[in-house]
Formats: C-alpha cells, sequence, structure tokens
C-alpha cells in the first residue's frame, strides 16, 4: 500500500515536470521574436561580462606576480663596518610594516645581475674586481601597497647611502590594478542589472497574453508553485541559452590569445592564466549569471499576476 | 455548508459593496441572488470564492473560515468549489476536451482519472461529440456547458455561478438551467446570481435578494420580484 502510494507520488511528479517543460518551451516558441530578444539581451551582457571577466582575472593574475616580486633594496654606506650589520638587520626588522630582511653582499649582488642579463651580463664579469656595487639589505613589506612608506622610513636611517624600489613605477602599477579593478566590477555589475531588466520586461510581454490561463489556473485551485514553474523554466531557459554564443567566443578567443601571448612574449616575466581551469569555470560562471538573470526576470514579472 | 457572519465589504475605492450580510445555505440547497444592478451581487460571490477579501466578518466554507485561511491553503479551498461566470472563462488554444481537462491537471490528477472524470462531465452536459473542437467553433450555450463542465469535473460540493445566462438568449438559458438542476439533483449546493426573472420564477427555490449590500428579502420557495 506505502509502496503504490509512493509510486503513485513519483508518477504524478515526473508527469508534472513534463507538463511544465511543454508549457515552457511552447510558449518561447509562440512568442518567437520576444524570446530572441530576451537571449540576445543575455548573449550581449555575457560576451561582455565574460570578455572584462577574463581581462580582470588576467590583470589581477599579472598584478600579483609583479606585487610579489616588489622589494625594496637599501644600500650601505661603503664606510660601515660589516661587524654592525647584525644589528642595522635588527633594526630594519623592527620597523613597522616590514615583513622580513635579508642581507646581500656586494659579490652576491653583481653575481645576481649578471645572472639576469644573460649573455650581456659577460661584459660585467671583469668588474669583479673593481666591484662597483655597495652591500645591502632587501627589504619585503607586509603588503605590496607599503612599499612606498617603508622605503621613505629606511632612507632616514644613518647607514643606508640610498634606497632602490622602482620609485612611481609601483605607485603607477598600483593605481592602475586597483582601478581596473573597480571599473570592471561596477560595468560588470551594471551589465548584469541592465540583462535582468530587459528579460523581465520580456517575459512580462508574454505573461500578457498569458493572464487568462494563470487567472483560470486559479480559479480551479492551482497552487502558485504550480503556475510559477513553466515561467521559472521559461526564464532559466532563456538565460543558459543566451550563455552558449559567449562561452564559444570566450573559449575560442581566449585560446589563441594565451597562444600569441606565450609564442611571442614567452621569456618575459608576464604569463596569462592558464586556459584549463580559467575556461570552464568562467563558462559555468556565464551559466549560471545567465540562468539568475532569466529565473529571476521571469519571477519578478509573474509575482503580480498572482495576486488573484 | 455556506455560512456568512456580518460580512461588510468596503472597495479599496471607498464603495461599500456589502453593509453585514448574513446567510446561511444548507448542504443540497439551490439559491438564487437577485437585485438591483450595482447591489453587491457580484460581490457577494466573489467573497465565496475569495476573489475578493471582505473587510470584516466569517466565511465558513465546508467547514472551513475563509478569514483564517492562509493565502498558501486558498487553491485547496477552492478546489472544493465550482465557479461560473457570465463571460465562460475559456482558453481559446484548447480544445473542448482540454478546457475541462485542464482544471484536473493543475490539480495534478493521474491521467487515468482525468480521462474517466472528463467524459463523464461531457456526457453530463452533452457535448461528448463536440469533445474536439474548439472554443470559437461552440455557440454560446455550447461554451456555457463546457465551461459549467469545467467547474464541476474534480466534484466540488460547492457550485457557485455569476449571471450564467446574461449572456445567452433565453432558449439556450432554459438548456443551461437543466444543467444545473440536474447538478443540484445529485446532491450539490448551487448558488446563483441572475437578472432572469422567468427562470426565477418558473424554476422556484429559494431567492435571496441583496440591495446596497444587504440581504432585504429571503424565501424559501420565492419569486423575483422586480420588473426588468
Ligand atoms: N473592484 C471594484 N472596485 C471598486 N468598486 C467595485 C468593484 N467591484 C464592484 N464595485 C462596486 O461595488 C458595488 C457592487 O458591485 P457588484 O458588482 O457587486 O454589483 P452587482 O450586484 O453584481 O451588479 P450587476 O447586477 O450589475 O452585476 C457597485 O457600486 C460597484 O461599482
Ligand atoms: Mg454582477
Amino acid at each position: 500500500m506505502y509502496v503504490m502510494r509512493r509510486k503513485g507520488i513519483t508518477a504524478m511528479k515526473i508527469r508534472t515536470i513534463k507538463r511544465h517543460l511543454v508549457e515552457a518551451f511552447k510558449s518561447m516558441g509562440r512568442n518567437g521574436w520576444m524570446s530572441f530578444a530576451s537571449i540576445s539581451a543575455v548573449t550581449v551582457t555575457l560576451l561582455l561580462v565574460s570578455v572584462f571577466l577574463a581581462i580582470l582575472l588576467n590583470i589581477n593574475h599579472i598584478a600579483s606576480q609583479i606585487e610579489d616580486d616588489v622589494q625594496i633594496r637599501a644600500y650601505i654606506e661603503r664606510t660601515e663596518k660589516s661587524e654592525n650589520y647584525d644589528a642595522y638587520q635588527k633594526q630594519l626588522e623592527n620597523l613597522e610594516k616590514v615583513k622580513s630582511v635579508k642581507y646581500q653582499s656586494k659579490e652576491e649582488g653583481l653575481d645576481e645581475l649578471i645572472e639576469s642579463l644573460g649573455d650581456e651580463g659577460e661584459a660585467f664579469s671583469s668588474l669583479k674586481d673593481e666591484n662597483p656595487l655597495r652591500d645591502a639589505f632587501i627589504i619585503y613589506t607586509d603588503k605590496p601597497q607599503d612599499t612606498a612608506a617603508v622605503a621613505k622610513e629606511v632612507d632616514k636611517l644613518k647607514f643606508v647611502n640610498k634606497v632602490e624600489y622602482g620609485q612611481g613605477t609601483v605607485e603607477k602599477l598600483f593605481k592602475v590594478t586597483d582601478a581596473a579593478r573597480n571599473v570592471g566590477i561596477v560595468l560588470v555589475l551594471g551589465l548584469v542589472f541592465t540583462a535582468m531588466f530587459l528579460i523581465s520586461n520580456t517575459i512580462k510581454l508574454t505573461i500578457v497574453t498569458r493572464r487568462r490561463e494563470i487567472e483560470i489556473m486559479k480559479l480551479v485551485g492551482a497552487t502558485n508553485g504550480f503556475i510559477r514553474w513553466p515561467f521559472f523554466i521559461e526564464g532559466f531557459a532563456l538565460g543558459v541559452m543566451g550563455a552558449i554564443l559567449p562561452i564559444i567566443v570566450i573559449a575560442v578567443g581566449y585560446q589563441a590569445i594565451f597562444d600569441i601571448v606565450n609564442q611571442k612574449l614567452g621569456t618575459v616575466f608576464i604569463e596569462l592564466l592558464p586556459v584549463t581551469p580559467l575556461i570552464p569555470q568562467l563558462s559555468l560562471l556565464m551559466l549560471l549569471i545567465g540562468g539568475v538573470i532569466g529565473v529571476w526576470g521571469s519571477l519578478t514579472s509573474v509575482r503580480k499576476f498572482l495576486k488573484i | 455548508m455556506i455560512e456568512m457572519i456580518d460580512v461588510w465589504k468596503t472597495y479599496p475605492n471607498g464603495v461599500m459593496a456589502l453593509n453585514g450580510i448574513d446567510v446561511y445555505i444548507e448542504k443540497g440547497e439551490f439559491v438564487y441572488v437577485v437585485g438591483p444592478s450595482g447591489a453587491g451581487k457580484s460581490t457577494f460571490i466573489k467573497c465565496m470564492y475569495r476573489e475578493e477579501k471582505p473587510t470584516q466578518g466569517s466565511i465558513i466554507i465546508n467547514g472551513t473560515n475563509l478569514a483564517k485561511v492562509k493565502e498558501r491553503q486558498i487553491p485547496k479551498v477552492r478546489r472544493k468549489m465550482g465557479v461560473i461566470f457570465q463571460d465562460f472563462k475559456l482558453l481559446p488554444r484548447l480544445t473542448v476536451y482540454e478546457n475541462v481537462a485542464f482544471a484536473l491537471e493543475v490539480i495534478e490528477e493521474t491521467p487515468k482519472v482525468i480521462r474517466e472524470r472528463v467524459m463523464e462531465v461531457l456526457d453530463l452536459v452533452k457535448l461528448k461529440n463536440k469533445a474536439r473542437m474548439f472554443p470559437d467553433e461552440l455557440s454560446g450555450g455550447e461554451q456555457q456547458r463546457v465551461s459549467i463542465a469545467r467547474s464541476i469535473v474534480n466534484r466540488p460540493p460547492v457550485v457557485i455561478a455569476d449571471e450564467p445566462t446574461g449572456n445567452l438568449d433565453p432558449e439556450t438559458a432554459w438548456e443551461i438551467m437543466d444543467i444545473f438542476k440536474e447538478i443540484n439533483d445529485r446532491g450539490t449546493t448551487v448558488v446563483m446570481a441572475t437578472h432572469n426573472k422567468e427562470i426565477v420564477n418558473t424554476i422556484t427555490k429559494r431567492v435571496i435578494a441583496i440591495e446596497g449590500g444587504r440581504i432585504v428579502r429571503d424565501e424559501a420557495k420565492g419569486d423575483y420580484g422586480y420588473e426588468d
């Protein structure tokens, strides 16, 4: 008895789901042009959103690579005696916002320079006897953004001859990355809301033609949930369909750009995010945003018709 | 079965459509609701199936107090009553059969039950042979018979009708009344707002007359009582 009841209920559910699906797709077909307009609205939005996101994530990625490299070099006066170096290092480490301090002798400094210059560096090998560099402390700050402030403090110290941290470039870099992030977020949000309103208006128009149907459904005792389902499915389907083209475009486009950057600029320190985690993640996100836009748009427009 | 206790309805625009209605309708009764235009008959009917909420008072239908029912429970209440309108309210894209089956589909009946019940009520309203036609291929009387079939297909104990013969010629109106009599004979309570003097005076039943939102007359075997 119990089993039979259960079976009856499940069978009914499946049939109802089928009915809702049929209703949703019938409505999309009947309102062909409006459906097309909704899908297009989502497509345009998601195209822009996905391009922005791809750029944004890469800027973030590159910025964090560069940020990690940001360091302060404090060169020590030649007159200072090396037995005091330990004390000086302690003094630097005790400064605020300083994460770590590393000592680099002038010989090590020269080796590093020669190595970083590659073939051209060979020319400097002869300098090893009369090393023009000074001993230095390499300072890492807690946050890359603290670099300028810490460098200023370090420069005041007596034993320091000169401070180097890529003055200007670091500040500019942070300004650019921060601005890019903020502009990107604002644009993405703006676009998403625009698409939501477009879809909600589209579905509102399709509902007006189904007003009578909803009214009768309510009169014969259909629940709001039952009435809502086809609209939910319709909105979701429109949103997801709108995500297809952007996904294809971003997948193909990003792969191409990635290949070019890797071939031409592979040796430079710039490195794009790899295709495989990025594109599947972006695609999923696009499907999700599309679905949410569609569902939200359709449910907000059906709501007021349910108050009978 | 149906009980209204001190029911008042003031529309948001300030019109006082019902002003203290008290009424009791027994199971299996047949009741006409008459009165001049604007008296509040439709408002009375709408409060019964909860299209309008009374401003004050309680309405008890099939043992449920509509004033205390939560919004989510309204569908359940509506499944226990059939509603019929002057303008039929059929879906033009659906056939006769589909229009009637619709009432059962949305409450998730099984296909077997739907098939049986729909054919049964179409037989009752004598439209079995027109099951595959669309509403615009039918006469007004036939369309009203479809809407009656839809209202009774889930076997509600109460059927409520607001001027069901209002759009029909006299002869067709009588055909519709035959069906209402048949439904009533099977034990269903029928409440019908009407302006049809001849019907009320010929098929004599209980008559409730409303004027200015008040019950001014309530007679067991009454007559129409107005000259329109
Ligand atoms: N939705 C509404 N909003 C505001 N006022 C309304 C509304 N519906 C009806 N009324 C008013 O309430 C009063 C009663 O209207 P109702 O429709 O109940 O009358 P009725 O007896 O059905 O009339 P008729 O015989 O013409 O159908 C009228 O004055 C009408 O103008
Ligand atoms: Mg009326």
